[in-house]
């Protein structure tokens, strides 16, 4: 590449020729004009959403980020820190202080601080909009550092373009997905990356700096589990493929001491560091170092083999007695906790399904399906393998590193569609060690010829020299090798700006559909009512809906919800899952019991959007009959198959969730010559969400109870598409 | 209020009412109800023939607008405002009401928190039958007996003398009813699901629903105590509605009448109707057992300002004011067993509420320390009393960061074992590098 561009410059007018820099600084410039464009670009090309729609926060998760960071901005952090608020899981309340990952908002309103003192008046919402584009931003950045520590600078050129485009990344990071993960990815690079530069250069500081990053992970997501298991892992690969040194003794110890403590200012995390399971790996491996480093003390005093020998075997008997009482004392009186349901469903894919509905029930914790990995990945999905080959040629400590990362990542992700995530920068890296590798090959086979016939240059020109002598189509073959190379990271581009533009950029909270004619058609049902509940219910109005819309509803109705999207309380959610699956008349007394005033339900039947609380319904009745075994699975279907036609069992045409769905559906048609009560097929729908709804159905069919009546309810508002439906809840008969 | 009693002549009653209502007016305290009351006959005759009660309600300061039941411009409201704050329904066979009342319209009247007292007979219609029913009394039937039919007026059995009385000052007034009341009419089955019905008047184990006129063929279907002769319903809003199987009952003749009861000596001079009459209709008209609770407030010990939240573990203190409306004026009400709640899907906290007999109510206790959203809670439902039920919504929040102690003395082994390492490594460090 430099040399192209000393080709270019020769062929400038003289004047400028003076301007011409020596060869490196033409490196230099290319490469930081490079790095600024992919900053540019990983920043632009998360902006479709921003154009489609509007500047605004997406999806469920992000609403709660996006409250928690305007309080925030607007009580200061003391009052954040000790928030305890009493409008959601309503009557139990949320301390959000201490359940929550604050590094996001923390983030957000400093950089909403900064722009205010740089007199730039924007609004906290641009700010949250735009924090994850610009950490994705960043994020390029450390890939290069992290691909020239581990490579080369061409390879951490190329990791960087990859990952700034790529679609796995994206879906997380788009302009308005105000969630952890935006930082979060960012942080755990960066966490990786200094690690792994403090175990090349056994350098305290860079050991120090990692134990930040991995703290700044920890303040943002949860996702820091994975650090936490993964970094003692690649210590104690290293210390069974006899790769020990004393580098990793004080790259292990000072971040894994220094960010346990640091771990635990985080109130959410606490003393999990010393007290769960799912971090006792780090403190074993943590042990073991000590002892590994006491033993070749003992043996570089003792040099005596023999001796040494009985001494070891002395001390390795003691420490694992030592080691499993601890852990099996710690177990059984429950000091240590024992490893959470999704850490189990991480190593078991199936373990949610049949354990924990209320994990397996969300579409994102679904395995990952094939098309997924293709759609998100493209052809680094044959990159990653040429890649990894290249790792295991060229092993060091910090080529197993990367390799251990890409394969425990790429495991993580085949179990849940969410950690495609995680792996990404992975793939990125790996791949673009593969491309970066296999173009610098090329390119090398292409100017060789030249080089070798003018004169040689030394012993390895030399030496390909001698290899091209035997293969006459090389320079041929090379150069449509070379263009083929381009050609797939031109589609790559191509597909990359396609799946962001059309699938990923989607808030979600407004939906487009293709209308008849093709023209876009826009549903803007949510907000309608969310604004509805804003400006016509009591403020402190009680609203009961399935856990999916508490986020919102609390951000933008401004209303006390009974659960939301934290699931803490699985009763909690079981008892609202109860009353949707329940008679009216049952209903009613748990939502009395609740001070419930109004029902929120998502009906997609009009509109023939598909992740609406039908198709949701089921989980509402394996959660709740998870508690309340009054709730049977079985009632609800017919031989097994979910249906809601007149076919449908009688307890699901006439249970709370039904009734308030199909209020009034009887009298509307949904389509020209469909008789009412005919729920359309899925009309164009995004395709994320067919992608990712697994338990989604197509229903194509006449609903089975069409003359619905409510004693206990009353219909309060219906959105212009039917999506949302509100129902009030009545007071108690005045007269009986 | 000093009632004028009865043998006193109309003009009396209203020249009474009007130097009560002038000076009412001077002390100007605001009851509960209104003084409006609409009364609806379906024949004018009924004005003179029942004139002693309606000559008390208006000695007592209503002011009566009587109407027949098919007035074509009958309307219980206007531009949204109801016009009347009560109805007398004393038009058993009046088949539909003229003007835009009808069943529903009267439904909604006592759901807007309106009071009511129907009088049915037997030749009452389906449209009053409907409304006694939707008021929780239903199956309206004809009812005979046998037992305690009484001497004096007619013969056939179907005039009783009832003594049954429900045991309640408030409904009845604090001074006893020594006379039988006497009852012509149907009687009714209460729903015994529905706990706001009360049968004031009762019917005699002997009696039994049936035409008198016709034989028996089958088993009278109602037939003992079950059988309720006036009974009241107290709506959750606190919306009063008496019903009356006889609208003789309220007649001058049966409140003028003397009464001796079947196989009893005893003969009274007057029928206990006058007294029946008067003091239900106080009631029904919440001159009498209705309650109002104000100042619900509630503070940290030692201030004075109600906070927006509570921590766990605060001491608060807890007061409202309760009074009662006497007829004339808001006395102090008196009781014992007013309980508050601290409530979040149950009880946390359940207090009796200790008084200073001038009406103020007050407690304290210690928050309980589990944090969430709590509501003080009253509910007190009494026999006879409007119902008070009143919550206020208060979240309790954990300690902040800084309310935990800062030094715990148990832990000063801990301080002083870590301080003195770290003491103690840096002297060592400093040994160590510079000692040689």
């Amino acid at each position: 590449m430099a040399s192209m561009a000393t080709t270019a410059l020769d062929s400038l007018p003289a004047p400028l020729r003076s301007l011409r820099l020596k060869t490196k600084q033409q490196e230099l410039l290319l490469r930081v004009s490079a790095l600024a464009l992919i900053y540019v670009l990983a920043f632009a090309v998360r902006l479709f959403s921003v154009l489609r729609y509007e500047s605004m926060i997406h999806e469920f998760d992000p609403y709660f980020n996006y409250r928690t960071t305007l309080f925030l901005s607007e009580h200061g952090f003391g009052d954040f820190w000790n928030w305890f608020d009493s409008e959601s899981w309503y009557p139990l309340g949320r301390v959000v202080g201490g359940t929550l990952f604050p590094g996001l908002m923390v983030t957000a309103a400093l950089l909403h601080r900064l722009l205010r003192a740089l007199s730039l008046a924007v609004h906290i919402r641009e700010v949250c909009v735009l924090t994850a584009p610009f950490f994705a931003a960043n994020t390029t950045l450390v890939a290069y550092a992290f691909g020239r520590e581990i490579w080369d600078s061409g390879a951490g050129l190329v990791a960087a373009a990859l990952i700034a485009i790529v679609p796995g990344y994206i879906s997380r990071s788009v302009a308005g997905s105000y969630d952890n993960e935006g930082v979060a990815i960012f942080a755990l690079l960066l966490t990786f990356y200094l690690f792994v530069r403090a175990v090349n250069t056994g350098s305290l500081a860079w050991a120090l700096a990692s134990a930040f990053g991995y703290f700044y992970m920890v303040s943002a997501w949860g996702g820091y589990v994975f650090i936490i298991n993964l970094v003692p892992l690649y210590v104690l690969v290293l210390l069974v493929t006899g790769r020990y040194s004393q580098r990793l003794y004080v790259a292990y110890n000072c971040m894994y001491v220094l960010g346990m403590l640091l771990a635990m200012q985080i109130r959410f995390v606490g003393f999990q560091h010393v007290q769960s399971g799912e971090h006792m790996a780090a403190m074993g491996v943590f042990f073991l170092l000590q002892v590994f480093f006491f033993l070749d003390w003992v043996k570089y005093l003792l040099n005596d083999a023999r001796l040494f020998k009985s001494f070891l075997r002395i001390t390795l008997t003691c420490v694992i007695t030592v080691g499993t009482l601890a852990l099996g004392i710690g177990t059984a009186s429950g000091y240590i906790s024992p490893w959470t349901g999704r850490f189990y469903s991480l190593l078991d894919p199936t373990y949610a399904k049949d354990h924990i509905p209320i994990i397996a029930s969300v579409s994102e914790h679904q395995p990952t399906a094939w098309s997924s990995f293709m759609f998100d990945f493209h052809i680094l999905l044959f990159l990653f393998p040429a890649g990894l080959y290249f790792c295991f040629k060229r092993l060091s400590d910090a080529m197993i590193f990367v390799v251990m990362y890409g394969l425990t990542s790429m495991y993580f992700a085949g179990v849940m569609v969410r950690l495609i995530l995680v792996a990404a920068p992975a793939v990125c890296l790996i791949s673009a060690i593969a491309a970066s590798a296999t173009i610098k090959n090329l390119t090398t086979l292409i100017r060789s010829p030249q080089t070798t016939s003018g004169k040689t240059t030394g012993s390895k020109a030399a030496a390909r020299g001698a290899i091209d002598q035997s293969l006459p189509f090389q320079h041929n073959a090379a150069i449509a090798l070379l263009l083929g190379a381009f050609y797939l990271l031109s589609r790559y581009a191509i597909h990359c700006t396609w799946v962001t533009s059309e699938a990923y950029s989607s808030p979600s909270i407004v939906l487009a559909a293709r209308g008849h004619n093709g023209g876009r058609v826009i549903f803007d049902d949510y907000r309608e009512a969310y604004y509805w509940l804003r400006q016509n219910t009591p403020p402190d109005a009680k609203i009961m809906s399935w856990w999916d819309y508490g986020y919102q509803i609390t951000a933008m109705g401004n209303r006390t919800v009974i659960v939301d999207n934290n699931t803490w309380n699985n009763t909690h959610i079981a008892t609202v899952g109860r009353a949707m699956s329940s008679y009216e008349d049952e209903a009613y007394e748990i939502m009395q019991s609740l001070d419930v005033n109004y029902v929120l339900v998502v009906f997609g039947g009009v509109t023939g959007y598909s992740s609406d609380d039908i198709n949701k319904f089921l989980w509402m009745v394996r959660i709740g009959g998870g508690v309340f075994p009054v709730i049977k699975e079985p009632d609800y279907l017919v031989n097994g198959e979910y249906r809601i036609d007149k076919g449908a069992a009688p307890k699901m045409l006439n249970c709370l969730m039904y009734k308030l769905c199909y209020y009034r559906f009887g009298e509307l048609t949904t389509e020209y010559g469909k008789p009412p009560g005919y729920v359309t097929s899925l009309t164009l729908l995004l395709a994320i969400l067919m992608l990712l709804d697994k338990y989604d159905r197509v229903r194509g069919v006449e609903i089975g109870n069409k003359d619905i009546k409510l004693e206990y309810l009353e219909e309060a508002f219906t959105t212009s598409n039917w999506i949302v439906r509100i129902y009030k809840v009545k007071p108690p008969k005045n007269r009986s | 209020m000093a009632a004028p009693r009865h043998h006193l002549l109309l003009l009396l009653f209203l020249a009474a009412a009007l130097a009560l209502a002038a000076a009412e007016g001077a002390a100007a305290e605001e009851g509960p109800r209104g003084r409006r009351l609409l009364v609806l006959l379906d024949d004018l005759a009924v004005r003179s023939s029942h004139s002693a009660f309606f000559g008390s309600l208006q000695a007592r300061g209503f002011d009566l607008d009587f109407r027949l039941a098919d007035d074509p411009k009958l309307s219980l409201h206007r531009y949204g405002q109801y016009l009347y704050d009560g109805l007398v329904l004393f038009a058993p066979s009046t088949p539909r009401f003229g003007g835009s009342v009808d069943q529903s319209a009267v439904l909604e009247f006592i759901d807007a928190g309106h009071d009511m007292i129907l009088a049915a007979d037997s030749s009452a219609s389906d449209l009053i039958r409907g409304i006694a029913t939707e008021c929780g009394d239903p199956e309206a039937m004809v009812v005979d007996h046998i037992n305690y039919a009484v001497t004096d007026v007619d013969g056939d059995h179907t005039l009783i003398a009832g003594d049954d009385l429900i045991q309640s000052d408030v409904i009845l007034g604090s001074k006893k009813i020594e006379a039988p009341v006497l009852f012509r009419g149907i009687g009714h089955a209460v729903n015994p699901s529905n706990s706001l019905v009360l049968k004031v008047l009762s019917a005699s184990p002997s009696a039994y629903s049936a035409n008198p006129k016709t034989k028996l063929s089958s088993p009278p279907s109602l037939t003992g105590s079950a059988i309720s002769l006036v009974s009241v319903m107290q709506a959750r809003n606190n919306a009063r509605v008496l019903v009356s199987g006889s609208l003789d009952l309220f007649s001058n003749r049966f409140l003028k009448s003397g009464v001796q009861k079947a196989g009893s000596k005893t003969r009274y001079e007057r029928a206990g109707n006058e007294q029946f009459v008067t003091e239900t209709s106080k009631w029904v008209f919440h001159e009498r057992g209705h309650l109002k609770a104000v100042n619900v407030k509630h503070h940290k010990v030692g201030e004075t300002n109600e906070p927006g939240m509570y921590r766990i573990n605060d001491d608060l203190e807890y007061s409202v004011e309760i009074y009662e409306w006497s007829g004339t004026s808001w006395k102090p009400y008196v009781a014992d067993d007013v309980q508050l709640q601290f409530f979040m899907m149950s009880p946390y906290v359940l207090k009796t509420l200790s008084n200073d007999n001038k009406g103020l109510y007050s407690t304290s206790f210690k928050v309980p320390d589990v944090y969430g959203v709590f509501q003080f809670k009253v509910e007190y439902q009494r026999l006879g009393y409007t119902g008070l039920s009143f919550t206020k919504q208060i979240p309790v929040r954990p300690y902040r960061h800084n309310e935990y102690e800062r030094f715990i003395t148990s832990a000063y082994p801990y301080y002083t074992a870590s301080f003195s390492t770290m003491g103690a490594f840096f002297i060592f460090s400093f040994v160590y590098l510079y000692h040689k």
